[in-house]
């Protein structure tokens, strides 16, 4: 009974959305305020409605209604109370009901607040969110109806339906499968609303753009009003995509954290495109150049925001996230494709209006600069992208299916991410116009001379790895230029407001918070940065079978195998545990617990013992095998250098994000003014 | 548009020259990487016909797992198994009748082309008589594949979801 009511509180939804969507567009053609006021209206019923389904859902998977065929799925009694209430994500059909549910929160958002001032702007607004949103629940309502439930036709077989099929009598299971066990992680139960919180927020600056497109508004506003939609967005998928990181490495027992899947890869790109994005509108801010540019960023964003939930969700890749085949994908492209051939083609013909203000003078000057940061961001963006797509293309091509793994991504990718670290040393000492090369070497000079040292010291310990060299010099060089810049700012306050050097700093960084919040997320970068390059130019790996008191040695530790329990826990998992003894040059450093958990539906689950310093990590693994004893149990150990800076460089960075995007008091004072 | 006399055509042009440079060593970079780490996806059939020409080519290859032919040492984690072929492409499966008929297939006729693989690390459990195995590695000279990589698919654990435990009617 409430499975039907939740479906029909679906299509009631869908059918809202329409309402809404063909509301706004004769209420701007009539210019009929009326008509515009009843779209907005509809538009802000589908929050409660769908917040009715989504608590109609919940209900049903805390309660254990497993004649649904997605309770079914995704949990089970023996599931704590908060993973079932997670479990809302946990499958292909709840994360596309959490899309809806954030598409529809921040349309309401978007039109409850400032009404009145975007009034011009608003009628599409309401137009690409609500269409968003129907595509979304029309995907949900067709063919991944979180409600559907089991059934079983004449000819015995079980199907999932929300009415029942000629013939077919209803069945319930008494139990359901359960959470896939590598879901049941703190990393995974944030991780995928963080990426969709960062997804669908990106829709929000595209419909502003396609707005201004619309109403052949060629300034700054759309970018102004969006401002702090796009930075919450690119906050929350740049979180999603560290959280996911940090899953794959306490999770997935293979010693690394990104391993170029094409669905991390689907992840990244609107990340890439968001980025470049973010940097090319402050342009078009300060000197009114790159309308057309940051048009199509957005654009691009936009369609490989749905890409990237279409790609993570419907399983025409295989890999380790797409754990569902669906009939989605067809439904998916035409509308990926339908929305970018729309933009492309309104941008095409805005685009005579979308001229620069002014014309790019110098190649030294800080737009040029940020031109060519934006460059090397779709660089990045073309591989990825032709590493996803060249399997297809080299197929249909020459008939062989060819595909490219994880080197190819790094080698192609690493000059381009080394670029955009000597830019983020580089940007910040350049100035806006006519900016020359000796200007600009007149600024560098200083923060090169301690760099240069970096590489001089490294060669000295003994790196005679050529990347580790550059990759560490230019660390060193952003950090440099970074801490110049603020004992710089921070000097000139001092002397002039004659205040002590701390509260000058914090007034600097108070009065400029985008600036000085910028060159801290900047600094993030080049510490996770410190990370990468640890993990991908130095991380060993051993293994080897051990009977009880042999040892294994790594990287200058020894572990020894001590002993092996195997327990149940509550949950029904049946947990095998080694004890392993860390020591390093004779000195007894700790224990380690490396396990396997095996679930009750015969899902193996392995995580790693990890001792974890800032200088490395100790990774150790207990291979899940069948014939594991106190005589012989097989150990993987990996050595990772440095990876600690990658998490200590995403902390921060949210540190710098709020730095960045506290709100100012005359900025608001400012916006209220427009 | 504003035009001063310096810019203009020259100015813009030196911006049109950056901007190929940069296309260029994107390209190179693709082109380059692409060519030293393509993995080419093959049945045991397609390397076999190639016979020795692709010795040390990064490849992916694809068969059933004889069971009979697992070999494997704990201590040292030496692993050797054979693969039969099995057809590449989806459609030559469903009329094989599914992949489980399939591999089942490939397995019991003595006809059908193999290939040994070796591998070292630890034997995965889902390593088993009519399994999916696809092997990333390189071919040696002794015909023998050298595998880094090994991914296994048991059909009979993929299946559609069923409900197991039904209590009937509602």
């Amino acid at each position: 009974m409430l499975a039907q009511f939740g479906f029909g509180v679906f299509v009631l939804t869908f059918l809202l959305a329409l309402f809404s969507v063909g509301g706004a567009v004769l209420g701007y053609f009539s210019k009929s305020d009326r008509w515009v006021e009843t779209a907005r209206r509809a538009m802000l019923l589908t929050f409660p409605l769908i917040t009715l389904a989504v608590l109609t859902l919940t209900y049903l998977l805390v309660t254990g209604h497993y004649e649904l065929q997605y309770v079914y799925s995704v949990t089970s009694n023996d599931m704590p109370f908060y993973l079932k209430i997670t479990a809302l994500w946990g499958g292909q059909a709840g994360s596309l009901v959490l899309w809806s549910w954030l598409m529809s929160a921040f349309a309401s958002a978007v039109t409850l607040r400032k009404w009145e001032r975007d009034r011009e702007l608003l009628p599409w607004v309401i137009v690409v969110t609500s269409i968003t949103l129907a595509f979304f629940l029309s995907l949900s309502i067709l063919y991944e109806n979180p409600f559907a439930r089991w059934w079983q036709t004449a000819a015995g077989e079980f199907v999932p339906h929300m009415f029942a099929p000629a013939g077919a009598i209803p069945v319930s299971p008494a139990d359901g499968q359960g959470l896939n066990p590598l879901l049941r992680h703190p990393g995974m139960i944030i991780h995928p609303p963080m990426l969709y919180l960062g997804f669908v927020a990106f829709v929000i600056p595209f419909a502003f753009a396609i707005a201004a497109l619309v109403t052949n508004r060629s300034d700054d506003r759309w970018i102004r009003l969006t401002r702090r939609w796009t930075l919450v967005a690119w906050l929350f998928l740049s979180l999603g995509l560290v959280l996911g990181m940090r899953w794959a490495y306490d999770v997935l027992g293979w010693g690394g954290y990104w391993g170029w899947d094409p669905v991390e890869i689907s992840a990244l790109m609107p990340w890439l495109t968001g980025t470049a994005f973010l940097h090319s509108v402050m342009i078009q801010e300060k000197r009114g150049m790159f309308k057309q540019w940051n048009m199509l960023l957005i654009i691009l964003t936009y369609a490989l925001v749905i890409f990237g939930t279409f790609l993570t969700r419907s399983g025409v890749l295989s890999s380790v996230h797409a754990f569902a085949q669906s009939a989605i994908g067809p439904m998916f492209f035409a509308f990926i494709g339908i929305t970018f051939i729309i933009s492309v083609a309104l941008l095409i013909y805005r685009w005579r209006d979308l001229r620069a203000e002014v014309e790019m003078t110098s190649l030294f000057s800080r737009e040029a600069l940020f031109l060519l940061n934006n460059l090397l961001f779709m660089g990045v963006l073309i591989v990825c992208f032709w590493g996803v797509i060249f399997p297809l293309i080299s197929e249909l091509v020459t008939g062989q299916k060819v595909t490219v793994g994880p080197p190819f991504y790094q080698r192609a990718n690493a000059p381009l991410f080394g670029a955009l670290m000597a830019l983020m040393g580089i940007a910040p000492l350049s100035a806006w116009g006519k900016s020359t090369f000796q200007t600009l070497g007149r600024a560098l000079w200083k923060p090169s001379i301690p760099s240069a040292i970096v590489p001089v010291v490294l060669a000295i310990l003994g790196v005679r790895n050529w990347i580790a060299l550059v990759g560490f010099t230019l660390v060193a060089f952003v950090v440099f230029v970074t801490m110049f810049e603020f004992w710089r700012g921070a000097r000139v306050r001092q002397k002039r407001n004659n205040e002590n050097f701390l509260v000058a700093l914090w007034q600097l960084a108070g009065r400029n918070r985008r600036r000085y919040g910028g060159y801290l997320i900047h600094l993030s970068m080049v510490v996770m940065a410190i990370g990468i390059l640890g993990m991908e130019l130095y991380q060993t790996t051993t293994q080897k079978t051990l009977a009880v008191g042999e040892n294994i040695q790594i990287a200058g530790y020894t572990l020894r195998y001590d002993s092996l329990a195997q327990f149940p826990y509550t949950d029904g998992r049946i947990v095998t545990r080694a004890v392993v003894s860390v020591f390093r040059g004779g000195k007894y450093l700790g224990e380690l617990y490396p396990r396997y958990d095996y679930y009750p539906n015969g899902q193996p689950m392995t995580i790693a013992g990890v001792r974890s310093t800032l200088a490395d990590d100790l990774y150790v693994v207990l291979v899940n095998w069948e014939n594991v004893s106190v005589a012989q149990a097989p150990f993987k150990v990996y050595h990772n250098p440095l990876v600690n800076w990658l998490w200590i460089g995403s902390l921060m960075f949210v540190l710098g994000f709020l730095v960045a995007a506290w709100p100012e008091r005359e900025e608001e004072e400012r916006e209220g003014k427009i | 548009m504003q035009k001063s006399p310096q810019t203009g055509n020259q100015g813009r042009a030196k911006f049109i020259v950056g901007g190929l440079l940069i296309l260029a060593a994107v390209i190179y970079l693709i082109v380059s990487a692409t060519q030293a780490n393509a993995e080419y996806f093959m049945t045991v059939n397609e390397l076999r016909s190639k016979g020795n020409s692709l010795v040390g080519r990064s490849l992916r290859i694809s068969g059933a797992v004889v069971g009979t032919t697992i070999q494997y040492d704990p201590r040292t984690m030496n692993l050797t198994f054979d693969i039969a072929h099995v057809p590449g492409d989806n459609a030559a499966i469903e009329m094989g009748g599914g992949l489980a008929a399939v591999l089942h297939a490939a397995v019991t006729d003595p006809t059908r082309m193999r290939l040994t693989i070796v591998y070292n690390g630890p034997k995965p459990d889902l390593l088993r008589d009519e399994a999916q195995a696809i092997v990333t590695g390189h071919l040696g000279e002794d015909g023998i594949f050298h595998a880094d990589e090994l991914l296994l698919k048991c059909p009979t654990k993929y299946q559609e979801a069923i409900p197991s435990q039904v209590v009937s009617g509602n």
